[in-house]
């Protein structure tokens, strides 16, 4: 069988490709000589082992990635965040630029309650702590601006293929926007209605092929 | 001998079935499932947190199904909240559903499943067993398959299926049963009512291939979800 790179919508449990050839890659598990997929999703082949995107689901946190999360609970050595996930997360002050001296300055000073970040998943032990960290050169605080959700299994469609998506709304839009890998997505100035508009459109329309394509055939039409 | 049954259907015909998946927005997947008079909306939370922390598992996820019939469901109102019969049925769709997810990569969480019995006529359980199965993956969950259920029975004789209330009477028996089609696993055997072996297998044999059917049906509506 040739290496096709097309996509198709797969269902839980349902064969993908009957041979030993391959191997099963995220979202697939082997059973006897066949590989079936465990989500609903759509399944794609490179280097011979065989994957699947979920279409929808929970955010489930990854190493390295960047998410934005709501300081909901302040500690004695670091703050909880809500990260939209199965578990809290956690950001250690270790995990914070520059020395803070825990005796002589009030956490909330730093982050207060209700603040929202943009931090990176430095470390992931065990399943439920995942730990955050501010040492990256595309974290920080939010101070103002918006935030709105989108499922997270449509995230990499709103980025598109090196960030080809978000970029073609930040152009048109003239909103900056910080989007994270579990949904959270923070943007500010430009046309914002517009932004959400056309988040909320991605999100709707992720599964369908030709999306940049057809959202920028939209922009060209409005200016005729 | 034929049997006479509502709506002309054959011994081996369901209801009329109606699945729609995506009902519940604020849920991470949820579905309604209609077999005939019997409808059930399964929502599906999670997987989230487990509180009280003492429940969790370090190794896998809790599934944790309610399944309740709201006072509206059947002809005379029936009380709201938990009843014995109700605290049964949701064990008893825990155990049906559990053998179909993969619980081991969710650790230290749980899956909460909500269903709904809005209107009750006979097969509650196996309806909401059908409705929580497409909620299920609706909400992205890892499965190894999907999990389709229906009742069976046999009526002056005659092995009939998906039996409605009145039938349910008549039938010497009831026999609801889950099936994950793939690996032609029965993940829920039930039996009331006085019948032979024979008769028990020829019914199960029924509800097996009406399972597949329905399995069928809950792919297609799980398709025209996503396939535009």
């Amino acid at each position: 069988m040739s290496e096709e790179n097309q996509r198709k919508l797969v269902l839980p449990g349902e064969e993908i490709i009957s041979s030993l050839d391959y191997l099963p890659g995220k979202n697939c598990f082997r059973e006897g000589n066949s590989i079936y997929s465990k989500k609903l999703g759509t399944s794609y082949t490179s280097n011979r082992v065989v994957s699947v995107i979920p279409l929808s689901g929970v955010y489930l946190p990854k190493e390295g990635d960047m998410v934005i999360g709501e300081i909901s609970d302040i500690q004695s050595n670091g703050w909880v965040v809500n990260i939209n996930s199965v578990h809290d997360a956690y950001l250690p002050l270790s995990g914070v630029r520059g020395f803070i001296d825990t005796r002589k300055t009030d956490l909330s000073r730093v982050y207060a309650l209700g603040d929202m970040i943009y931090a990176k998943i430095s470390n992931l032990i065990g399943g439920d702590s995942i730990h955050l960290s501010m040492q990256d050169s595309r974290a920080r605080k939010f101070t103002s601006g918006r935030v709105v959700n989108i499922s997270p299994a449509k995230v990499p469609r709103l980025i598109g293929k090196e960030g080809s998506m978000i970029k073609l709304v930040k152009d048109k839009t003239g909103s900056r926007i910080s989007v994270g890998q579990n949904g959270v997505i923070w943007f500010e100035g430009g046309d914002e209605e517009r932004s959400i508009e056309l988040f909320k459109l991605i999100e709707e329309e992720a599964h369908t092929n030709g999306l940049t394509d057809k959202i920028s055939g939209m922009f060209k039409e409005e200016k005729k | 001998m034929t049997l006479k049954r509502e709506g002309n259907r054959k011994p081996n015909e369901c209801r009329p079935i109606v699945m729609e998946v995506g009902v519940v927005p604020n849920s991470n997947g949820s579905a309604m499932v209609k077999f005939g008079k019997t409808t059930a909306i399964a929502a599906v939370y999670g997987p989230r947190s487990v509180y009280p922390k003492w429940k969790q598992r370090s190794d896998r996820a809790l599934l944790n199904c309610i399944y309740s019939m709201l006072p509206f469901s059947t002809g005379e109102r029936c009380r709201p909240g938990p009843s014995r019969r109700s605290t049964e049925i949701s064990q008893v769709i825990t155990c049906a559903l559990a053998p179909a997810i993969f619980l081991e990569d969710y650790p230290k969480s749980v899956i909460d499943v909500y269903i709904n019995i809005i209107e009750a006529n006979a097969g509650t359980r196996t309806t909401a067993i059908n409705a929580a199965s497409l909620a299920l993956s609706d909400a992205g969950i890892a499965m190894k398959d999907l999990v389709a259920a229906v009742a069976g029975g046999v009526i002056d004789g005659t092995y009939v299926v998906d039996l409605e209330g009145k039938e349910e009477d008549a039938s010497k028996c009831d026999i609801p049963l889950a099936y994950m089609p793939r690996n032609k696993q029965v993940t829920l055997l039930q039996m009331d009512g006085d019948l032979t072996p024979k008769e028990a297998s020829e019914v199960i044999k029924l509800n097996i291939k009406t399972c597949e059917q329905i399995c069928e049906k809950q792919k297609q509506a799980l398709r025209k979800k996503w396939e535009k």
